[in-house]
């Protein structure tokens, strides 16, 4: 990962908004969902008060310059001796912004558990196996198309304790620095016709079934590639330019 | 807007896999001259520490200019050397407290042109919250820039402390209350 900042490497991108749109309260899951316990002590009681979007939230960290990203960043499964157990996956996708513009040279990072459903954490106690060639997180910079590619192992479900028999459903977690502040999102990829789906919280917690399938990858037949790994495309909007600024926030 | 963004979904408890790196709560390198730690604890709404929650800050150097990769803003870029003007700070076990190495933001310009006073923007992930919080640490001594920011000016006075950092021998030192009387200020952005 980046071990030095600012100065050095710097290169201007001259596209970039002056003001975001504002998202509603519908966009993303709320604060408060009593389904999933773990919100209960931990989402403000206070409504949230408006942020002018000013030079501080427009602008972003330059995390993504890709001489500091790791040769097999990006492959979770040579990371070690030998290969992990499971199915072998190509994860791809594009970074757009909400206006279709691809977000070029963003950091992409992702961690998930293993085959049998265990994170390599000191935390997780699930009682399956750790997989010694395999650690879970991958990370990798947006080409100029916007573009990402991951080679990992299909993540396994897991219990959890939220509810009697919670199992989540099999998912890899991404975060996305964006190109500013405001543009920061951490979010999860699940499988389309996940049989857990139907009792998790955290993923019912989005309202909109609509908004929910955009966490659903797809399955690529065309760019699988034979006898080696699946294809699985995950396209992910951010949100871009607001259409008119707000003159009175610049 | 034609593409409608994707939604957010919680870090959960294992984000320490993938996002923490050593140099991460160093937003300035080690031997910065000035440099300051700025550092706090995080609370539920039973007053227990959370421990397996997410920091990260964001923020101008002391001339006002940011590390920024895609305009930096009309100052210009970083003179600092080594500035990367952002922070992460996370643990796979944690103690419920954050800490980062910084240097105290200078005022960049806010609404209409007028001075803000220092701060730095935070977002706070954790298992639990399904979208990251966002709200902005202050500096209580600086009393006669905090009067005028139309940031804080907007907080109803009797909330504002919840954003002023506290000096200290090193640093700063600022609690985050998610719950409860002592409720930190939390922003849509």
């Amino acid at each position: 990962m980046p071990e030095s900042g600012g100065g050095v490497g710097w290169q201007a991108i001259d596209d970039t908004p002056i003001a975001y749109l504002r998202e509603g309260e519908e966009a993303h899951p709320p604060l408060d969902a009593p389904a999933y316990k773990s919100t209960h002590l931990r989402h403000p009681r206070r409504p949230l008060l408006y942020l002018p979007q000013t030079l501080t939230e427009i602008t972003g960290p330059a995390l993504g310059d890709a001489a500091r990203i790791g040769p097999l960043d990006h492959d979770l499964t040579r990371q070690h001796a030998g290969a992990p157990i499971g199915e072998r996956l190509i994860v791809q996708g594009r970074v757009l912004d909400t206006e279709g513009k691809p977000l070029r040279g963003t950091l992409v990072e992702i961690w998930q558990a293993n085959a049998a459903g265990r994170y390599l954490h000191k935390r997780d106690d699930w009682a399956a196996p750790l997989d010694p060639n395999f650690s879970g997180a991958g990370r990798c910079v947006t080409d100029d198309e916007g573009r990402f590619r991951f080679v990992t192992i299909r993540p396994g479900p897991y219990p959890w304790g939220n509810h009697h028999n919670a199992w989540r459903p099999a998912h890899i977690h991404f975060s996305l620095l964006g190109r500013a502040f405001a543009q920061r999102l951490v979010t999860q990829m699940y499988f389309p016709h996940d049989p857990f789906f139907p009792y998790d919280p955290i993923y019912n917690a989005i309202r909109d079934e609509r908004a929910r399938e955009r966490l659903l990858a797809r399955f690529n037949v065309h760019e699988t590639v034979p006898q080696w790994a699946q294809c699985w495309e995950f396209d992910i909007v951010l949100r871009g330019p607001a259409a008119t600024p707000f003159e009175e926030e610049l | 807007m034609i593409f409608p963004t994707t939604p957010s979904q919680t870090v959960g408890p294992y984000y320490a896999i993938g996002l923490p790196w050593p140099q991460g709560p160093h937003v300035v390198p080690p031997g910065t001259p000035g440099a300051i730690r700025l550092r706090g604890v995080v609370y539920d709404g039973r007053g227990a520490v959370i421990p397996d929650h997410l920091i990260e800050t964001w923020q101008a150097d002391p001339e006002g200019r940011f590390a920024d990769l895609h305009g930096a803003g009309p100052a210009g870029p970083s003179r600092l050397a080594g500035f990367r003007g952002f922070g992460r700070c996370g643990q796979e076990v944690g103690d419920g407290s954050y800490e980062i190495v910084t240097v105290k933001p200078g005022r960049v310009p806010g609404p209409g042109g007028a001075l803000q006073a220092p701060h730095v923007d935070v977002s706070l992930f954790a298992r639990g919250l399904l979208h990251r919080l966002v709200t902005r640490i202050y500096f209580a001594d600086e009393e006669a820039a905090n009067a005028e920011d139309p940031v804080l000016r907007s907080v109803p006075a009797e909330r504002r402390a919840t954003m002023l950092a506290v000096p200290e021998a090193d640093g700063y030192r600022l609690d985050i209350h998610l719950q409860g009387p002592r409720e930190t200020v939390f922003f849509a952005l």
